[in-house]
């Protein structure tokens, strides 16, 4: 039987990078095959190579067995080469159907339009691959994950047998990537291949046969996905062991630091988002809020750091009633804030590395002298000790936080907020998006704070994540808090009922 | 010696290390700078295509206007006349929009500022210069930075939004000053003007015969002011932040309305102290409409300066020259003045033009493809 896909002795070299470094890679006919490995591994880099994207240096490719010039998109979709890229190229105000057949149309007298007859064969295409989408709907009108739904139709109507998913799940919820491998897990019985381009150690595992896993441009390892785990995975996607779970130091006294009684408050909309939420986190102490999104934990956090008005309530930091203190007082207070979207709330893009370092303790000194002048000395030495005691990977403190990883770019949050030794850090979604090694860099630190004595609020949608880090986990459904646990007293069964808003058993 | 050769040696090569700095760093600025020039003459190159279609000589006719805006005193001083006011209302453009906000009224805070420098100019007799001429500026500033005030507070407290505000105030100011200055403020005669101000309050001219004044050199230091502010300071830093991406800055503690305000009554004072300028150095009076669109001028040359201060300068310098070698073109080849207009028109959309859409498409100011 001969490969759908082959590449062999694949490389590529930008500027100063290799990129992909003599790669061999085979893919099977109707096989789910995973293409595992962190933030520039290569990933993209081969996939545009076999899409026509980017010209190899050296190498050869071969589709069905036959060797072929990839020299445009236009010939590997020729082939039957089909990719749903990171960012959708959809038209958002033509409907779905109109976009599907995008270059495509069907047409009457070679003129007009002839939508009948197009959307009774989209009505028989959709349902052959088990993906249902409205028809008619304007694709800006659409969840994030149904308008991927129709960039893979798109695909698939285009001709595609073998599909490209380049890191398809980075934009979706969690019942969204569920909808999404079971339409892959469709396509496959159809007899489609599929390549699945992720740094999801989890989900490669869940819905790949084989995978593929590269790192700094070199293939590390090929394995049969039902012959590995976790562990060995990441071992080999970071070069080294990988921690999930972290030590903790257990801690007696309940010195409590953050009291919140019966907060309220309201969303953009004027809905009630927060019904009256009373918790406390002590010295010492991780405390994981868990939750599906958007049952007001945004609102919560906005709240806590002063970006919203409590409608009723209080909110105690070492006793001190701070329900009505500005943001910038309550971060003079020792409050710190990871922000969930590190790029509307967390970083200035355009600002550099060190501007963005001092954002929060700018007007304090020793930055600024006599709060009217930036003490350019003080700023710079601050964040070349930074960078170097965070590992931030930037070519210099002067470049705007624009040009960075994402993950590079979290570590420059991070490292900005611990500087400035808070007694309380309010961590949401800390790790989203981040690959292992990021996401384990910013959990290590995290543990590392709880250690030293700050207390820490962590919100995640992610339950392992606040399974391996919570000393005691709340969870929240519709704007309350519906229990607050230990940790060794709960099964992951019982807390995701209690998520869906299930009574406890 | 060999010891003195070396410590030689040594400064020679710190002196080579800086040069070399300072030159990479020119070699930086400058590139930046060269989209600019490109879009400038190729404007110019359109300009000649109108020339020659309409039947001139594009050689003759920039010739013209070249001698006329440089080529004798009267010229120069007349472009840097014309160029004064505008480095001021271009500043306070920039200024309010380095914090996020679209102050389009610098010519109503150009007016009122200019109203309040004549008002005290007229009213005090014999106070030494070194006092009244300051007392003028400031009530200029003063008066320009209220009208700033004005939209800031309504934007701070009911979320009005300043380009509308700042639009209908510069109405108020136009129609405000005009009734002064036709009744209680006129002066005999058949000109809309007021009496003229003390000489005390005059600023000096510094180019004789020209009308060009001292109020050229106070725009050079708002400049350099300017720069040190936005780059330099506590505040600048938080109007940076505040501008580029309000959110982030709210999180970090900056209170973005205190910032939007005074922000906005800075940039109202900057234009109000362009208009006593003017009326403190050119016109020794306020006369109605003296103001040929100042204000509007500052917009189009603070986005063809780049939104930069020095930018604003050389850009400021480009349409004084514009005007005052336009009258010149005008006299020696019979091109009509509108000409200059259109000049005046081709740079604004070559240059400022394509950077609002850029910078309105970074905004997400029209989200319609996706990310």
């Amino acid at each position: 039987m001969t490969s759908a896909v082959e590449m062999s002795g694949i490389t590529k070299t930008f500027p100063g990078v290799v990129a992909n470094d003599n790669i061999d890679f085979a893919v099977e006919n109707a096989e789910i095959h995973g293409l595992l490995g962190e933030n520039g591994a290569g990933k993209t880099v081969l996939m545009s190579i076999l899409y026509g994207l980017y010209r190899p240096d050296e190498g050869q490719i071969f589709v069905n067995g036959k060797e072929v010039e990839m020299d445009s998109p236009s010939t590997a979709i020729k082939l039957g080469i089909g990719m749903v890229h990171q960012h959708f190229m959809l038209v958002p105000s033509l409907t779905v159907a109109e976009n599907i057949i995008l270059g495509k149309e069907l047409t009457k007298n070679k003129v007009l339009l002839d939508m009948n007859r197009t959307l009774n064969d989209l009505k028989d295409f959709c349902e052959r691959y088990q993906l249902e989408v409205d028809l008619k709907a304007p694709v800006y009108t659409l969840p994030v994950g149904v308008q991927q739904r129709v960039e893979i139709l798109k695909t698939l109507y285009r001709g595609a047998d073998i599909l490209i998913l380049d890191e398809p799940t980075s934009v979706l919820t969690p019942q969204e990537v569920e909808e999404l491998f079971k339409a892959i897990r469709a396509l496959k019985e159809q007899g489609k291949t599929v390549i699945f381009i992720s740094h999801k150690l989890r989900e490669v595992l869940a819905i790949c046969d084989k995978i593929t896993v590269l790192r700094r441009g070199k293939v590390v390892g090929k394995v049969k996905a039902d012959e590995t785990d976790l562990d060995e995975l990441a071992k080999m996607m970071v070069g080294r062991k990988v921690v999930f779970t972290f030590k903790k130091k257990r801690v007696k006294t309940r010195e409590v630091v953050l009291k919140v009684e019966d907060l309220k408050a309201i969303d953009d909309r004027g809905l009630l988002a927060l019904g009256g939420v009373t918790f406390d986190v002590c010295v010492s102490e991780i405390l994981g809020i868990a939750g599906v999104e958007g049952n007001g934990q945004t609102e919560l956090v906005e709240v806590l750091t002063g970006l919203r008005k409590a409608t009723e309530g209080k909110i105690l930091v070492d006793n001190t009633d701070i329900t009505r203190a500005s943001p910038g007082e309550r971060i003079r207070l020792g409050i710190s804030h990871v922000p969930e979207d590190r790029h509307k709330r967390g970083l200035i893009q355009d600002f550099s590395v060190m501007e963005n370092l001092i954002l929060g303790s700018h007007n304090r000194p020793p930055f600024t002298i006599g709060r009217v002048r930036l003490n350019f000395e003080e700023t710079s030495n601050f964040a070349k000790r930074l960078i170097k005691d965070f590992s931030i990977k930037t070519p210099s403190k002067d470049v705007p936080v624009r040009h960075l990883s994402g993950g590079t770019q979290q570590r420059v949050v991070v490292a900005r907020e611990i500087s400035r030794k808070p007694k309380l850090i309010i961590a949401s979604q800390p790790t989203r998006g981040l690959d292992v090694g990021a996401t384990e860099y910013v959990r290590k630190k995290l543990v590392e704070m709880r250690n030293q004595g700050c207390a820490v609020l962590l919100i995640s949608a992610d339950l392992d994540e606040i399974w391996a880090l919570s000393d005691r986990i709340a969870v929240m459904y519709e704007g309350k808090m519906v229990a607050i646990k230990d940790p060794e007293k709960t099964t992951e069964r019982e807390l995701g009922l209690l998520m869906a808003g299930g009574k406890r058993d | 010696m060999t010891e003195e050769r070396r410590e030689l040696s040594e400064r020679n090569l710190e002196t080579k290390e800086l040069l070399r700095r300072f030159l990479a760093r020119l070699e930086l600025e400058l590139r930046r700078i060269i989209p600019q020039v490109i879009a400038i003459l190729l404007a110019f190159l359109a300009g000649a295509i109108v020339l020659l279609v309409t039947g001139y000589s594009p050689l003759e006719a920039y010739g013209a206007l070249v001698i006329g805006a440089f080529g004798d005193v009267f010229g120069i001083g007349q472009t840097f006349t014309q160029a004064t006011p505008i480095i001021f209302t271009a500043l306070a453009f920039l200024f309010a929009f380095k914090s996020g906000l679209f102050n389009i009224g610098a010519e109503g805070q150009l007016l009122v500022g200019g109203f309040a420098a004549a008002l005290v100019g007229i009213s005090f007799d014999g106070l030494p210069p070194f006092v009244h001429a300051p007392m003028a500026l400031l009530a200029g500033a003063l008066a320009g930075g209220l009208w700033g005030f004005i939209p800031a507070i309504l934007k701070a407290k009911l979320g009005a939004h300043e380009v509308i505000t700042t639009m209908m105030l510069s109405y108020v100011a136009f129609y405000v000053t005009g009734y002064l200055v036709n009744y209680p403020y006129k002066a005999p005669g058949w000109v809309s003007q007021t009496p003229p101000i003390a000489p005390s309050a005059e600023l000096p001219r510094i180019l004789q015969p020209t009308q060009l004044s001292a109020s050229i050199l106070i725009a050079v230091i708002l400049v350099g002011l300017t720069h040190y502010t936005l780059q330099k300071t506590t505040f600048g830093y938080e109007v940076r932040a505040t501008g580029l991406n309000p959110a982030a800055a709210e999180s970090g503690g900056i209170s973005i309305k205190r910032v939007m305000i005074l922000a906005l009554v800075i940039s109202g004072a900057m234009a109000g102290l362009g208009g006593a300028g003017e009326v403190m150095g050119v016109h020794r009076r306020f006369i109605e409409g003296f103001s040929p669109g100042y204000g509007w001028d500052g917009l189009a040359v603070a986005l063809v300066g780049g939104l930069n201060p020095v930018g604003v300068l050389l850009a400021a310098v480009l349409f004084g020259a514009l005007r005052s070698g336009g009258m010149t073109m005008t006299r020696v080849t019979g091109v009509p003045l509108d000409i200059v207009s259109i000049l005046q028109a081709l740079v604004i959309l070559f240059v400022a033009a394509p950077m609002l859409i850029r910078y309105l498409l970074k905004r997400g100011g029209f989200k319609w493809w996706g990310s």
